[in-house]
């Protein structure tokens, strides 16, 4: 290569990097800025901080998100792993489909399709509505990240245990859990992390009943752009990146599956 | 024995199976089917069972002589009447178009240059693609707002540059440029990966080979390189424009009133003007759309692959 | 009776005959080896003895019992797999272990077993190790000692020396025999390698397109191979195509076309005019710049050198015979000095006795 396209290549890289960061570090920037508006550096304060702590409407927010998170990520797993072993091992057709498609299409379609569905339903829209919805479109993830890693073990293992004594009942709780182990708990990661940052579904499935973490970041910044924003964003950049971190410890090859 | 196997396989596909059945696919299917009804009188849609006014009890008021007064086309026919809506079509095609290949242009380098450095770093330098990524979707748009806004750094500094040529000062957000700009953000990594997945298994002996026989820099990546990595652009531009289509945030929050697209108009069915029927045509327009571009996507993917060998 | 009996086999996939129409039988104690080359159809048998794959048609019998519909954890036989699968998330002791597990074994006899068997396979001071932490050799250590731990009635390896290096995978041979005669359980030994097949078996099965093509001891297969897959398949050999021309009391004549007429063992049911083809091993043939022309029982030609391959150990020549066949020759390289005796285009004389080679009718 020629070092002068070389320069080139350098600059350009340069320039996405900074296009993908600088916004993110500005955000975090202004989150310690005294100041009510996000323009011109004050000085440095955690007051913002401070705020969100008395801020009702947010911490029920708060509450509400991590419930859902919680919930959504212990079903999707149970049902994306098992999604992911069936996709593995039978040739069934409808499934991958089902599986797959939520992650494919716009996901404000799934949002208006459920929005009908629980109203058709009588369901009141709240916590649990959002939360069913969550799960549907969580599962495909797990499912990939299962079956991705199914695929990455060696069909041997199963065969061996079979041929030194284990039932296939066994054989699956003594070899094939434990070596999907990572892959299962990086799937529960993920399914965690898309639940507490869904903003499309929760918007259309929410109704007036309950608000998550995006949905009043977003009713805030509709009205006007506020440190507090900036607060809790950091926040939440700040628990996905923990979260990435003890998955990239767990399965290095699961951060690729989204 | 095979009774046994039967049922350890209803064990477990059944479950998710089951769930996406319920959770998603016969939702879909009802909506698909709300196209063809009408709405309710306090929004919704008009219900098949009510209270019947003269027995006073829930009974099925459709049947073979009225299903004329319960099911219609209409709603079709209303979305091709008026030019407004098709328009607005074009417009999120031309949005989600600009975006894909705004974000090609900016991977392609990137992905090459990935794809061609030192393998120990290869991992991290695309981890640092990803990583923003992971934060927050709204975040993301919000940074945006803080830069474009009026009195942000990067709006003064411009509107002073053009003051100084005598332009008078122009308005980022709530402008076409705005949403393009934070559309290309945040999908972004979507075309990223999968060109340098593509990129990174490329033969460098191939490139060798083609400058061992005379080829210069520029033929040699139109005849070789480009050529090879067309499944990955196809693949990234697929992720890129079927989200970028459906987006409804981004338009809502940057895009002012002259900035809607197909997805904004859906939501105002649904949550505002509470017309679902319509709603549900204009969703089932854009899952047309999708299918329609995954699908050519996928012939040109393949037809050029052929080419290609 | 014999340990393991198969009768009439016959398993397909598909429009696909893997196994067709196999019956064998194996000794207890024996040595047993199935050969032959890729897509042969002794991997399909392996796994059937396995249990992993149940046959269409015939019956396996095993200890006088027909295993037909015995899943794989209920058969007496173990096998020992190709990349030698032992689970990863285990120790060496735990994989060794496994099989006593599953058996129920308590766990004071459980690790004195274990302990026996890793100090059999001298693997005693590996036990708390991990898989990955081990070379090739010592995984395939422990994979045998995890099959064995058990007493199988049966072992089943499958390509077990494939992935290791030439010069290990000679170590290896030899410890399989010296472990298969320490304890005295029946092998079945599955390879595409037929020099492995040679060294370790008692007898060996040559497999070609889902059918035994011979079945006997080592010596027999080698040198005289029933056809010309088998002799082809197993070493070097060269084939030339003749008829038949004369008949004597113990001997027959071969016309091989163009170059002349060579002496053989006479075939019991031999007829003048029959073709087939003569198989002869390189090294029996005798190759000099002039040979005695008289010998008794000995078949003469002329040559020339058409090529030479310097082997180290012994130098092969390719002799260009008067109708244009070429006869692969073998000299070793014992004497000091020169290595090489011909050059190309030399003249020269090979002769063999008349028993060296072999007449298979086609």
């Amino acid at each position: 290569m020629h070092s002068k396209q070389s320069k080139w290549l350098w600059a350009a890289a340069i320039f996405v990097y900074g296009f993908l960061y600088v916004p993110l570090i500005i955000v975090v920037a202004y989150s310690f800025n005294d100041s009510k508006l996000n323009a011109e550096w004050v000085g440095f304060t955690f007051k913002w901080y401070g705020l969100l702590l008395h801020n009702e409407q947010m911490l029920v927010a708060a509450r509400n998100s991590l419930i859902i998170a919680v919930v959504t990520s212990c079903c999707a797993t149970v049902l994306g792993t098992l999604a992911g072993l069936a996709m593995h091992k039978y040739k069934l057709r409808i499934l991958p489909i089902l599986v797959l498609t939520p992650i494919a299409i716009p996901e404000i379609l799934m949002g208006v399709a459920l929005l009908i569905f629980f109203v058709m339903l009588n369901m009141t829209l709240g916590l649990v509505s959002v939360t069913l919805a969550h799960i549907a479109f969580c599962i495909g993830f797990v499912a990939i990240v299962v079956r991705s890693r199914l695929q990455g073990m060696d069909e041997a293992l199963v065969e061996a245990a079979r041929d030194l004594g284990a039932s296939p009942i066994q054989a699956f709780r003594l070899v094939t859990m434990p070596l999907i182990m990572p892959g299962i708990i990086a799937g529960a990661l993920m399914a965690f992390t898309l639940s507490i940052d869904d903003f499309v579904i929760t918007f259309f499935t929410a109704g007036a009943g309950a608000s998550t973490l995006p949905l009043q970041i977003y009713s805030m910044i509709r009205i006007a752009v506020t440190p507090e924003v900036n607060a809790i964003s950091t926040l939440l950049m700040l628990l996905t990146l923990t979260l990435i971190l003890i998955a990239s410890k767990v399965a290095p090859s699961a951060l690729r599956a989204k | 024995m095979a009774k046994n196997k039967s049922l350890g396989r209803w064990l477990i596909s059944g479950p998710p199976l089951l769930y996406l059945l319920i959770f998603f696919a016969i939702p879909t299917l009802i909506m698909a089917f709300a196209a063809f009804r009408f709405p309710g009188d306090y929004g919704g849609l008009l219900p098949f069972i009510d209270i019947n006014p003269e027995s006073g009890k829930n009974e099925l008021l459709i049947h073979a002589g009225n299903w004329q007064e319960f099911l219609t086309f209409e709603n079709f026919s209303r979305f091709f009447e008026d030019t407004i809506y098709v328009e607005l079509f074009i417009k999120s095609f031309w949005y989600a178009g600009i975006t894909t290949l705004v974000c090609l242009c900016m991977s392609y380098p990137l992905a090459w240059l990935i794809a061609r450095s030192p393998k120990k770093y290869r991992d991290l330098l695309i981890l640092l693609v990803i990583l923003p990524f992971w934060s927050n979707f709204l975040i993301r748009v919000y940074a945006w707002m803080i830069i474009l806004g009026p009195q942000g750094y990067f709006a003064m500094t411009i509107n002073q540059g053009l003051a100084l040529v005598g332009i008078a000062p122009i308005q980022l957000m709530y402008s076409h440029f705005a949403v393009i700009v934070v559309l290309v953000y945040v999908h972004l990594p979507f075309m990223v990966l999968p060109l340098y997945a593509n990129l990174e298994k490329h033969d460098v002996a191939l490139l060798d080979a083609a400058q061992d026989l005379g080829a210069s820099g520029w033929r040699r990546f139109w005849k070789i390189t480009w050529p090879l990595s067309l499944p990955g652009v196809w693949a990234g531009s697929a992720l890129v424009f079927i989200p970028a289509l459906g987006m409804f945030a981004v338009p809502d929050l940057l895009g002012g009133t002259d900035g809607m697209m197909i997805g904004n108009l859906i939501k105002q069915q649904f949550l505002d003007s509470r017309d679902w029927p319509f709603g549900s045509v204009l969703s089932i327009m854009l899952t047309l759309a999708v299918l329609m571009m995954a699908g050519l996507g996928m012939m040109i993917g393949r037809g050029r692959q052929r080419n290609a060998l | 009776m014999a340990l393991l009996e198969i009768r009439d086999v016959v398993k397909q996939f598909g429009d696909f005959t893997a196994v067709n129409h196999v019956s064998l039988s194996v000794e207890a104690g024996e040595f047993f080896t199935l050969l032959g080359p890729s897509g042969c159809g002794k991997t399909t048998l392996l796994r059937m003895l396995a249990g992993f794959e149940q046959p269409d048609s015939g019956e396996i019998i095993l200890d006088g019992v027909n295993v037909a519909g015995v899943p794989p954890e209920k058969r007496p036989v173990h096998t020992v797999f190709q990349n030698y699968a032992l689970f990863p998330h285990m120790t060496v002791a735990q994989n060794i272990a496994f099989p006593l597990k599953m058996a129920n074994v308590p766990s004071e006899e459980l690790k004195q077993r274990v302990a026996e068997v890793l100090e059999d396979v001298q693997l005693t001071p590996f036990a708390q190790r991990f898989p990955h932490e081990m070379s090739g050799g010592q995984r395939q250590r422990v994979a045998i000692a995890r099959a064995l731990v058990n007493r199988p009635r049966l072992l089943l390896l499958d390509e077990p020396l494939s992935a290791l290096d030439a010069k290990l995978r000679e170590e290896m041979q030899i410890e399989l025999i010296n472990l298969q005669k320490e304890v005295g359980i029946t092998f079945v030994y599955v390879t595409h390698d037929q020099g492995e097949a040679l060294a370790l078996s008692h007898r060996i099965a040559v497999m070609n397109k889902g059918q035994v093509a011979q079945l006997d001891v080592p010596e027999v297969i080698y040198s005289h191979p029933k056809s010309r897959f088998v002799a082809d398949f197993i070493g070097q050999c060269n084939l030339l195509d003749g008829t038949i021309v004369g008949i004597g009391h113990d001997r027959m004549q071969v016309e091989i076309a163009g170059v002349g007429i060579a002496e053989t063992l006479l075939l019991p049911d031999a007829k003048v005019g029959q073709k087939g083809t003569l198989t002869l091993r390189p090294e029996k043939i005798k190759l000099a710049a002039s040979l005695p022309l008289d010998v008794a029982d000995e078949v003469h030609f002329k040559g020339k050198v058409h090529d030479c391959l310097y082997l180290g150990d012994v130098t092969m020549y390719v002799i260009e015979l008067e109708n244009g066949i070429l006869v692969e020759t073998m000299l070793p390289n014992s004497a000091p000095g020169r290595a090489k005796f011909f050059d190309d285009n030399d003249l020269v004389e090979l002769a063999w006795r008349y028993d060296a080679g072999h007449f298979i009718l086609s």
